[in-house]
């Protein structure tokens, strides 16, 4: 396991992460971490859009368990900066009937584990109220919710569920792994008029990268090639999107050359960069923190061979978290999750 | 009409007398409630006869709806108001045409108290593209946006929550606009029920909770199921001033919502009304009621809300038997002419099946403003 590599205040250049999609001179560009650029799409369209406030435990008085809203309370005052009850179902149903009456909710629920308590309300409502209204009323919100093990916070607070909202049309689910994609796919998320799980790995919140001055959103539903490479294609997104990059650098010291795959969004999901990968590469390495069983994995992994079956010259490998619930102790813990190591060797297995 | 005191601190007293728990003695228990008389509180006789014409509908709407059940012309769950019109034309009519209204999933009796078009809600139950969810919702979510009805929801209290958040959507407006919440008492031993009226009550949302207590959670009886069987007493745990009225008298329900829109409307926050009423049908089609005596539906049918009301209007003069007669005419063609209409009605397009899952353009209702590029802000380093 390499936490270090993840928690370290210098990651991989920015300036390659969104080279392929938004290519910005370093002049025109500022440095921030992931954690201020979701700050700064929030405090930008709190400051444009009046129906915008937030709602959520802990994000006034208190500045937020992960500290991302660290100000806004004194910024933007009470009433759209607001602190809730511990009351997960209520935060997020009175969210959905707050943006059915024309305002714009920004929930945080802290961690993904306690938006199990909300799944009636993210699940059974505001992924249905658009179909089941005939399209008449629509749900314009934005959950926020940490994912991720790797602090030592044992079973209850560790988990990578994302996965589980990937599976519900009327959701879309976004994970951004580089300040460049939090603050676009933020702007995004708040300016759509559909329910978002934004998904944040508590990892990757000090990760620092270039943002571009000029004004740009990100959309749901477009993979990025983070790195070129002819010999094996590596698909991942939040923490293992990181892990990908640097098993590449190592597979490059035996001439290896590695594709580098980002998919940013597990729904919708944007297959086709991982398909002409394939084509080219004809091998792929598919890696999430998530359990193996059932996992985001599989469905990558259906999906290559459903469509580019005939270019595969080695199974679809899989790396996943152990299937088990995430153990306390450190040791215990980074075999419970994926490493840079492991995706190496699945490369190598399928070269 | 049983009625709390509210002390002006949030603590509510309960001067309700304790009513018998068992649904038979609860059938008398409620003919005693004793009724207000105070200058304003009753509905006009004229109304009276709107809403005799209106509770008739909804009884016969849902007779033909079980017929065209029992034909297959409608499918799935089908949940029948008959024995509690008096609860939807006593309450909803008193609304303002702004209000929004969330319900449960047995939302006929609601959505045409609403004034939803019988022909576009007999069309939904049927699946058709006319319905009022073109027919993708079906007899348990009938919505209809223009008259602010958003919505039947088919999972117990989870529709409580966003009653709130329409709340906080109305208390933002700040004209008094508010959210009536209709649940059963069913629904007042889930989590969200607890939540929702603890944030209601801490945020002084203006929502009413209206709580049809039909004695059982399906098949299970209130007693089985609840450790009060005084639901209204639920909301002095929160500050929110309760009331119980008599379900089965459309007077005692106006009077009753006009104390609680009297409260919300003032600012004053949520408000609790409990209307003590009985189905006279299974829970749904598909019910056997095993776990009730026909004794105690034949009793409860005495109370027939139509009956009563029909009763009234003709016994004080104010309408003769051949009106009302008249007006059991007009609201069969009025049911007859809304089934038609289903059966006619064309089925969705199959490429309805993909559409209506996301909302495809921007929150267009919001004025969207120019941005500051991120080189202006100055708080970008703040949480670094």
């Amino acid at each position: 396991m390499t936490m270090n590599l993840l928690t370290r205040e210098e990651v991989e250049p920015a300036g390659a992460d969104v080279a392929a999609d938004a290519a910005f001179a370093p002049a025109d560009a500022i440095e921030m971490t992931v954690r201020d650029a979701i700050a700064l799409a929030l405090r930008e369209e709190l400051t444009a859009d009046e129906h915008v406030f937030l709602m959520g435990e802990d994000i006034g008085a208190y500045g937020g368990s992960y500290v991302v809203t660290k100000g806004f309370f004194d910024e933007f005052g009470e009433a759209r900066v607001r602190d809730t009850p511990i009351a997960e179902s209520v935060i997020v149903g009175s969210a959905i009937g707050a943006a059915m009456g024309g305002l714009k909710p920004i929930v945080e629920l802290m961690t993904i584990n306690f938006s199990l308590l909300a799944i009636d309300q993210i699940v059974n409502h505001a992924a249905k109220i658009l179909y089941m209204s005939g399209g008449q009323v629509n749900v314009p919100i934005v959950l926020r919710m940490v994912t991720g093990g790797g602090s030592q916070l044992g079973a209850q607070h560790s988990q990578n569920l994302e996965a589980w909202y990937a599976r519900v049309p009327g959701l879309k689910v976004v994970c951004p792994a580089t300040p460049y994609d939090a603050l676009g796919m933020m702007r995004n998320a708040i300016q759509e008029a559909n329910p978002y799980i934004f998904v944040e790995h508590s990892l990757l919140y000090r990760n620092k990268g270039l943002v571009p001055k000029a004004y740009y959103t990100v959309p749901a539903g477009k993979s990025v090639v983070r790195r070129r490479g002819k010999d094996v294609t590596l698909v991942g997104y939040l923490r293992s999107a990181h892990l990908n990059l640097e098993a590449a650098d190592i597979l490059a010291k035996d001439g290896i050359e590695a594709e580098v795959i980002d998919l940013r969004s597990l729904r919708p999901l944007d297959l086709e960069p991982v398909i002409a990968s394939v084509q080219q590469t004809n091998r792929v390495v598919v890696s999430e923190d998530a359990w193996l069983t059932g996992g985001f994995s599989s469905e990558i992994s259906c999906q290559v061979q459903e469509r580019a079956f005939d270019y595969l010259d080695a199974p679809v490998q899989r790396v996943n978290g152990a299937d088990v619930p995430a153990p306390y102790s450190r040791e215990l813990e980074e075999l419970a999750y994926p490493s840079t190591e492991d995706i190496v060797r699945a490369a190598r297995a399928v070269l | 009409m049983t009625t709390i005191a509210h002390n002006g601190n949030g603590v509510v007293n309960a001067m309700a007398p304790t009513i018998p728990v068992s649904p038979t003695s609860m059938v008398n228990a409620v003919t005693a409630l004793q009724h207000s008389t105070a200058v304003g509180s009753q509905p006009s006789d004229s109304q009276l006869v709107e809403f005799f014409h209106q509770m008739q509908l909804i009884r016969r709407f849902e007779e033909r709806a079980a017929e065209q059940y029992t034909r297959r012309r409608i499918g799935g769950f089908l949940h029948l108001y008959v024995g509690e019109e008096a609860v939807a034309a006593g309450t909803i009519n008193r609304l303002r045409s702004d209000d929004y209204i969330v319900t449960h999933y047995r939302d006929h009796g609601h959505a045409l108290a609403r004034g939803l078009d019988p022909h576009a809600v007999m069309a939904e139950l049927f699946g058709r593209a006319t319905g009022v969810s073109r027919g993708k919702g079906g007899s348990m979510h009938l919505y209809d946006a223009a008259r602010h009805f958003l919505g039947g929801y088919a999972i117990v209290a989870g529709h409580l929550p966003i009653a709130c958040g329409l709340g906080m959507a109305c208390q933002a407006e700040g004209n008094g606009r508010l959210c009536l919440c209709i649940f059963g008492d069913g629904a007042v031993n889930e989590g969200e029920f607890h939540e929702a009226l603890n944030l209601a009550s801490l945020w002084k949302l203006p929502v009413v909770f209206l709580c049809e207590n039909n004695l059982y959670g399906m098949g299970t009886a209130l007693a089985a199921a609840s450790a009060t069987s005084e639901l209204y007493k639920f909301a002095e745990a929160y500050h929110i001033p309760g009331a119980r009225c008599d379900g089965m008298d459309v007077k005692d329900c106006y009077r009753g919502m006009g104390d609680a829109l009297e409260h919300v409307r003032s600012g004053a926050g949520p408000y609790f009304l409990e209307a003590m009423t009985y189905r006279f049908r299974g829970h749904s089609m598909a019910d056997p009621e095993l776990y009730r005596s026909k004794e105690e539906v034949a009793q409860w049918r005495k109370k027939d809300p139509i009956v009563t009301l029909r009763e009234d209007l003709i016994g004080r003069g104010v309408i003769s038997e051949q009106h009302a007669q008249q007006i059991e005419r007009q609201v069969e063609d009025e049911v007859e002419s809304a089934v038609e209409f289903a059966e006619q009605s064309p089925n969705p397009d199959p490429r309805e099946l993909f559409t209506d899952i996301y909302a495809e353009s921007s929150r267009s209702h919001v004025a969207r403003h120019s941005r500051s590029a991120v080189g202006e802000t100055t708080h970008a380093e703040a949480n670094a």
